[in-house]
């Protein structure tokens, strides 16, 4: 599931692109005036049918359009999934104070629009006394300090679904889960159709209503083609465990931002690894398990 | 002549013939220019600045474009009820104005993939839905499939019209051998538009609103009512027209078909209402939502109670054969049956559906300015090729024009 | 030829009549919608304005110290863990500069001339400052077997008491690591977060919530 084949019809796609786009593209480029590459990249095909040359060249492409955009260095990569390595997210509920540091953190190391806004972590504030509640649940608590003291918070984002309904309801291949189990977009191919988001329960993908506004200085110049580059108006985007991170071996940033600990991470084929061991030893839970997602975003109690 | 040169010929003798009429349809024509004009400035806006020129958020992704898409596919749909006496029963007077069916097909499924188009964030990687060029999704997406089926039921209506229309211009006989197969075989692709995007929402396990089996049947229902609903002023107008000679009879047989796809409608959303309000889970929110609105959101009720209440209404207009056989309660249940099912198959479908959002969050939704404009062009265009359709095919089948008129007039 | 809709209209005037009542009636409903919209009342606090991370110093997690953990001794191992140093106040170790030469006094007392900021509130009453600091050598703390050892290895004094806490912070389930999922990370102490002498964790203010739907464009 995670990766299509590249079947024969490969070839025959590429002639009848070459035969009727080919002409548009030109056309296009007369019209605009935009660079022969970036008519090159709108005919590409999607990430996941790219040979490693035309990913390098890609990738190399929007390195310099980055840096002339921002007026810095620009790193984008496309570091493959690691062999034996499938992700899971561990929270902490009796932990987590709702001080929605993660949210922020998440922001500057995903390169979200500023405005308008897009949060990929969503922290919900529910009362002690309803237990887990989502329709008592509100995201737009404000009080002086938190926690308050008949509340507790659940963040929400992506829970990386194992079943993931928003894969299977995209209707160009735009979005799949990769052999690592991280659920990821090709923003080059996403039409922005939004049955994804539709179809997501947890309500972790986000919409580029307007251009994102990202200022020169705030963009975190590191970053992978399928998670943190830059994107554009008009496509979805959501939380990638933070894959320039953790494909690199770094924890997630808002797990190393949680001035609780409330966050984990790690490797769930690793029987030592810190989502095993809490699994093991804690009670774990998903949220709505009754859709059979089957998440890889576990909450627990340590207390 | 060669068929390329009598083919151009058809065609310049239609757009001739478009664009020849008096000063009804030229403020008819005019009007919908307008407001296409007005409309496609809007949308020119929405291409710059991104969609956040509607009222559609994060939390109601889909609103006002996917619910007028989803209440003209049931229009679309209307033509096989033409359709199916036509050539299956082969009853003679609705043959003869089946193609008009067809024509309001052809005119429904084009604002269908208009508004599609204008809901979708990047409009200019379309080809990315195409099969073979793009990478379409199938058979895994529903809203694949649905490219799929609304395409195909548009190439099949266009290419049934243009064959028929052609051949009457030429006064000869459509091939049956050809023309018959494909019409029944547009009867199934109907039923498939409808049910393959009802299938789109009930696909979505994470809103209840939506995920119910009810829901495709209940399509089909409420397609049936409002299809005929505008069939049935039509054929008044085609009437007076005299185009052809439609018996007050069949149109009394079609509105009492239709009482009855009525009751079949309001008993399945009976049946909803029962389930939702009987076991009165945290599903009922939305239905709440609709009806009575939570915690002071109350945006949809005074719709939702609307087309309840005028579907109830033409129900009984339509039940009872003397309001049923009087042409000015027929045409005021037509009317009603259609506000009724507009509101019912198109906001009231999909808004609900995303409030409260998957997490719970209450964001009401109610449609901008530029929202409503883009609707509006939309409508106008679909209405546009519906009259310029009309105007060439209400001719030819009367035998007012064809080839030779077109050549006595030089 | 040439039919328009002209020889309609005369004859179907109760058609047409109803056909524009009722678009109008549509057209105002329409108007009467978006009207409304525009006038949405917001009178609960909070999402009205987009923050961003650039608003708040605190959202700075990447230490470049990071790049130079050393992998040797973390892994497998449950003694020692490579941890942050201990939060001291300024200046204030190594107390031996000033205690080496002061008379211990182990009466319980409220602290006045130094320490004044110390409150105890940690367990039991009778909790004072030498069930953990050393007496004879303050610059080390004091297990309960008389073991001394530095304030980098606090965690097991605290983890005498705590004992299931310490368990789940050697594995990395208590607390916050940072660093490499699978490889070198460097742990908090219990005293980066926890204030010893008063370590039930203080609320914080939070940062501002998201931006309302309703005004995710602007007002």
């Amino acid at each position: 599931m995670s990766q299509d084949a590249k079947g024969g019809d490969v070839g025959r796609r590429d002639f009848l692109r070459g035969a009727g786009l080919a002409t548009m593209a030109t056309m296009a480029t007369r019209f605009t005036g935009a660079s022969p590459r970036a008519v090159e990249r709108f005919l590409a095909t999607r990430f996941t049918e790219l040979s490693p040359d035309e990913v390098e060249a890609i990738l190399a492409d929007l390195e310099r359009d980055y840096s002339r955009r921002f007026g810095k260095e620009v790193s984008v990569s496309a570091t493959p999934p690691m062999d034996d390595v499938f992700f899971g997210y561990g929270l902490d509920i009796s932990r987590c104070i709702g001080c929605r540091r993660c949210v922020y953190a998440c922001v500057k190391e995903n390169n979200q629009s500023r405005d308008p806004q897009i949060h990929w972590i969503r922290v919900l504030e529910m009362e002690k006394e309803k237990g887990i509640d989502l329709a008592e649940s509100s995201p737009y608590y404000d009080p002086e300090q938190v926690p308050e003291e008949d509340f507790f918070y659940l963040p929400v984002a992506c829970q990386q679904c194992r079943n993931a309904p928003c894969t299977r309801v995209c209707p160009v291949k735009a979005t799949w889960q990769e052999k690592d189990g991280i659920v990821v977009i090709d923003y080059d191919w996403c039409i922005g159709c939004r049955c994804c988001m539709s179809a997501c329960p947890y309500g972790a993908r986000h919409f580029n209503w307007a251009e994102p506004e990202l200022p020169a200085v705030a963009v975190n110049p590191d970053t992978h083609i399928l998670g943190n580059r830059p994107r554009m108006k008009g496509v979805v985007e959501k939380c990638t465990f933070c894959i320039q991170r953790v494909r690199n071996g770094r924890y997630p940033a808002c797990s190393e931002i949680c001035p609780v600990g409330a966050r984990k991470f790690g490797n769930l084929l690793d029987e030592e690894s810190e989502i095993r061991y809490l699994m093991r030893e804690k009670r774990v839970f998903v949220l709505k398990e009754e859709l059979a997602t089957k998440p890889k975003f576990y909450y627990f109690y340590a207390t | 002549m060669t068929r390329i040169k009598q083919f151009s010929l058809f065609i310049l003798g239609s757009a001739r013939l478009a664009l020849t009429g008096g000063k009804a349809y030229w403020t008819w024509v005019g009007s919908l220019l307008i407001l296409i004009v007005w409309g496609v400035a809007a949308y020119a806006t929405q291409l710059r600045d991104g969609l956040i020129v509607t009222n559609m958020r994060d939390q109601v992704s889909w609103a006002f474009y996917i619910g007028n898409f989803t209440f003209l596919v049931g229009v679309a749909a209307a033509a096989i009820l033409l359709v199916i006496p036509a050539y299956v029963y082969h009853w003679k007077p609705i043959k003869e104005i089946a193609i008009f069916g067809e024509l309001l097909a052809i005119s429904a499924i084009t604002m269908c993939l208009l508004f599609v188009t204008v809901d979708i964030g990047r409009p200019e990687r379309f080809w990315h839905l195409m099969p073979f060029v793009g990478s379409l999704n199938i058979p895994s997406s529903l809203l694949g499939w649905d490219v799929l089926v609304l395409n195909g039921y548009l190439l099949l209506n266009l290419f049934i019209v243009t064959h028929l229309l052609y051949k009457a211009f030429f006064k000869r006989a459509y091939n049956k051998a050809l023309i018959v197969p494909m019409i029944l075989f547009s009867i199934p692709f109907a039923i498939s538009i409808h049910t393959v995007t009802a299938f789109v929402y009930i696909g979505m396990a994470g809103r209840p609103f939506w995920n119910a089996s009810i829901l495709a049947p209940r399509f089909i229902a409420s397609a049936f009512c409002s299809g005929p609903a505008i069939l049935l002023i039509l054929f008044q107008i085609l009437k007076r027209l005299k185009v052809v000679d439609i018996k007050d009879e069949a149109i009394w047989k079609i509105a009492e078909l239709m009482a009855y796809a009525m009751f079949l409608n309001l008993f399945l959303f009976g049946a909803e209402i029962f389930k939702e309000y009987y076991s009165a889970t945290h599903h009922i929110l939305h239905t709440q939502y609709l009806y009575s609105g939570i915690h002071g959101h109350t945006a949809l009720v005074p719709y939702a109670w609307a087309s309840v209440i005028c579907s109830t209404v033409a129900f009984l207009l339509f039940l009872f054969p003397a309001t049923r056989k009087n042409l000015v309660t027929l045409n005021i249940g037509c009317l009603l049956i259609y506000a009724g099912v507009y509101i019912e198959k198109g906001m009231a479908l999909v808004i609900p559906g995303m409030t409260p959002d998957t997490l719970g969050e209450i964001y009401e939704y109610t449609p901008t300015m530029t929202e409503v404009r883009i609707g509006a062009a939309i409508f106008s265009i679909g209405f546009l090729i519906f009259t310029v359709m009309c105007k060439i095919a209400i001719p030819v089948l009367k035998g007012d024009f064809t080839v030779d008129s077109l050549e006595r007039s030089g | 030829m040439d039919p328009d809709h002209r020889d309609v209209l005369p004859q179907s005037s109760s058609l047409i009549i109803l056909l524009i009542l009722f678009a109008g009636i549509g057209l105002l409903t329409i108007f009467s919608i978006v009207k409304g919209g525009a006038e949405i009342e917001w009178h609960e606090g909070g999402g009205l304005k987009a923050f961003a991370p650039e608003d708040f110093p605190e959202i700075e997690w990447n230490d470049p110290s990071i790049d130079q953990l050393d992998a040797a001794g973390l892994e497998g191992s449950n003694e020692a863990f490579k941890v942050a140093p201990p939060p001291f106040s300024e200046d204030i170790f190594p107390c031996t500069e000033c205690h080496a030469e002061m008379e211990p006094d182990v009466e319980r007392r409220v602290l006045e001339d130094m320490h004044d900021d110390i409150v105890l509130d940690h367990g039991p009453k009778e909790r004072w400052c030498f069930d953990c600091h050393n007496v004879d050598d303050r610059d080390r703390l004091r297990l309960a077997n008389g073991t001394l050892i530095g304030f980098d290895e606090s965690y097991r004094l605290c983890g005498q008491c705590h004992g299931t806490i310490f368990r789940d912070w050697r594995q990395g389930i208590h607390g916050r690591r940072v660093g490499y999922w699978n490889g070198p990370k460097r742990y908090l102490l219990c005293a980066n977060c926890h204030n010893p002498h008063a370590p039930k964790f203080r609320p914080i203010k939070p940062l501002p919530p998201p931006v309302r739907p309703e005004f995710l464009a602007g007002r």
